[in-house]
């Protein structure tokens, strides 16, 4: 082929007694940089009077790729506007058959570009009832929950108990590391914080009390609750919408045993029963490590910080973190089973459900734990 | 029909509409399929042949329609009766949908532990002879992840025969199988029909399976979005009165080759 040297693309028009004539030429690739224009081509239709019929020629047509047939085919919906016919038997065959397959299947009502003609209000009307549909969807998978351990407790559903030992072991032992670490740096920086305050005024000894109250009340459990939501609430959304995507809850389904039973209630009964668990060790170790500050930096012995701690604290101060725990415990193992239980069929849905399901366990963490402490201080706990 | 048999139908289906919300998928379903034939719902891609499906294993709501069981409503049942149909079910799901955190065994042996009152011992017994049926002797501690896409395909169907269901429902069998695996399966679908009396019904656009396993097959058709036809594949090819859309589909599109003509196959050479 001699394509390399021919010119680039064109189109000319000539005609004869209403036939438009459009000459088409030169080399027509998607790779170059300028092709010739579809709408100066119609303006020229336009403008030279009346024209029944458009037929399409080469002349001098080289080497063409689909840059051509976008082009034609545009031409033709310009023709079937206008209820022209335009005829493309000249062109080389390939083009023409290609054109023909193009229009084969006429193009389906799909209701394409719907998505981006709302006003803002409907925008905010959809978010409104989205949010609505979504604060329902989350108040009756919570019910189904609680009719699920109904079933179980009167032996009734069918529970995956392995899978409830495992989530224990998972969300127990395992998560002892992560959540050691974290509580115990969680202590020094309240220490360290409180430190600086409190030896302006000499008061360098309540550094205990400080530490020992924020991480028996509110620390620890919001810790360790943020702790697993990224940990298991995730895990819980990834492995049940994964369960989704490849039917395994439909397997399910279809043989009568409710997934709540099987899947949703063995990992928050897990859950439920390790938090506090958790939270109780979080207190320990933050408290150990305001320790290390008091030690250090303040040079206070061991055992005055010791007893300054026990003395700070009574017993209700422990039950309300640990409560509290129990209670963030239920909302990571529900949001992250529900997201989970709600994602679609296909694998970016799971990725989704899985973000999610840690974003929405956080603020219904820190949100339920202002209206914990609000209730304590009404009914003065 | 009905004067043939004083039994009833095995599965029956009126009027069934299928959609996704306001958009309908297919409307106007009827077929009936007596005991112990294999039904073979046909049609192009995305024309809701699994959509039916979902809705004849109750994983779908019917909105409008009836869907009868050995002369009962499955639509108008109350739960309970609604799970004792269900149980009479094995279903093949496309992947397999083995649950991943068990083993072939244990999943074959979950529906047994449920339904049944057999010892543990037993239940692996049985669990075993199931695998052995679909030549996964020898299989029983693995897990899903750890073979086959075939074999996973052949564990769900030991799965879905573990409570000796009266109607398996089998979707896209033969998805992602090379020809000869393919080929095996069908063999067993009909063998398992003809051992154990279930009636079959089958989704696939496969043409050598639906040639080899069918006694009926319905046809659903995308584009006027209803079924054309129930019938005999093998009569329904043979039949010019059939419709055409169904004996093009059955013959691979050679009818719409012969109306435009053949495509010409050249090679190369466009710009000459």
């Amino acid at each position: 082929m001699q394509a390399a040297q021919e010119p680039t693309a064109s189109v000319k028009i000539t005609r004869e007694n209403g036939v438009a004539k459009v000459l088409v030429g030169g080399v027509w690739s998607l790779r170059a940089k300028r092709r010739p224009n579809l709408n100066q081509l119609i303006r020229e239709l336009e403008s030279s009077g009346e024209v029944h019929q458009v037929r399409c020629v080469p002349e001098h047509l080289g080497h063409w790729d689909s840059s051509l047939l976008v082009f034609l085919s545009d031409l033709d919906i310009w023709c079937q506007s206008r209820h022209l016919p335009l005829e493309l038997e000249e062109l080389p065959e390939g083009v023409s058959s290609l054109i023909e397959l193009a229009k084969a299947v006429p193009e389906q009502e799909t209701g394409r570009g719907r998505l981006h003609k709302h006003s803002f209000f409907y925008v905010l009307g959809q978010w409104a009832i989205d949010g609505s549909t979504g604060l329902e969807a989350a108040a009756r998978f919570v019910g189904e929950c609680v009719l699920s351990f109904g079933r179980i407790f009167s032996r009734n559903g069918k529970v995956d108990w392995r899978l409830f030992w495992l989530t224990l072991q998972e969300c127990g032992i395992q998560a002892l590391p992560i959540v050691g670490l974290i509580s115990f740096l969680t202590g020094l920086i309240l220490a360290f914080v409180a430190s600086i305050q409190l030896r302006q005024f000499g008061a360098g000894i309540y550094v205990a009390n400080l530490v020992a109250v924020a991480m028996a009340r509110e620390m620890g459990a919001i810790m360790t609750g943020i702790i697993m939501a990224g940990r298991t609430g995730a895990a819980f959304a990834a492995q049940i919408g994964s369960m989704k995507v490849s039917e395994e809850i439909d397997a399910l389904d279809t043989l009568a045993i409710s997934p709540m039973d099987f899947l949703v209630s063995p990992r928050v009964a897990a859950l439920f029963l390790m938090m506090p668990l958790l939270c109780l060790y979080s207190i320990l170790i933050g408290i150990a490590g305001g320790a290390v500050v008091g030690l250090g930096v303040l040079n206070i012995s061991l055992e005055q910080y010791w007893n300054q701690t026990l003395g700070s604290m009574g017993l209700s101060d422990i039950l309300t973190g640990v409560g509290k725990s129990a209670v963030f415990g239920v909302v990571v193992a529900l949001t992250g089973c529900q997201r989970g239980m709600k994602c679609e069929n296909n694998a970016a849905a799971v990725g989704n459900a899985a973000t999610s399901a840690v974003v929405l366990a956080i603020t219904w963490i820190v949100a339920s734990d202002a209206m914990i402490d609000v209730l304590l201080e009404v009914l003065k706990l | 029909m009905q004067a043939m048999t004083t039994q009833p139908f095995a599965i029956e289906v009126h009027d069934l509409r299928m959609n996704y919300g306001s958009y309908v998928v297919m409307s106007d379903i009827n077929f009936r399929v007596q005991r112990g034939q294999i039904l073979v719902i046909m049609g192009g891609s995305g024309c809701g042949k699994s959509t039916l499906l979902k809705y004849m294993i109750g994983l779908k709501e019917v909105e409008q329609g009836e869907i009868l069981y050995n002369g009962k409503s499955f639509v108008k049942a109350g739960q309970e009766e609604r799970e004792k149909v269900q149980r009479s079910f094995g279903v093949l799901y496309q992947g397999g949908a083995l649950w991943s955190t068990r083993t072939l065994a244990e999943n074959v042996a979950l529906p047994l532990e449920e339904y049944t009152e057999l010892s543990p011992r037993e239940v692996r017994e049985v669990a075993s002879l199931k695998l052995s049926l679909v030549g996964l002797k020898g299989f029983e501690d693995f897990y899903p992840s750890e073979i086959s896409g075939g074999m996973r395909k052949r564990a769900g169907l030991a799965r879905a025969m573990s409570l000796d269901p009266a109607i398996l429902f089998f979707d896209e069998p033969s998805a992602g199988l090379d020809p000869i695996s393919s080929r095996r399966l069908d063999d067993l679908i009909l063998r398992l029909r003809e051992s154990l009396g279930s009636t079959v019904v089958v989704v696939t656009h496969e043409l050598p399976s639906i040639f080899a396993i069918a006694d009926t097959s319905i046809f659903l058709d995308a584009q006027t979005k209803k079924m054309l036809v129930q019938g005999d594949p093998k009569e329904l090819v043979k039949d010019t009165e059939t419709d055409p859309k169904v004996r093009n589909f059955l013959l691979r599109g050679e009818l719409s080759d012969n109306q435009n003509g053949p495509v010409k196959r050249r090679t190369g050479a466009r710009t000459k």
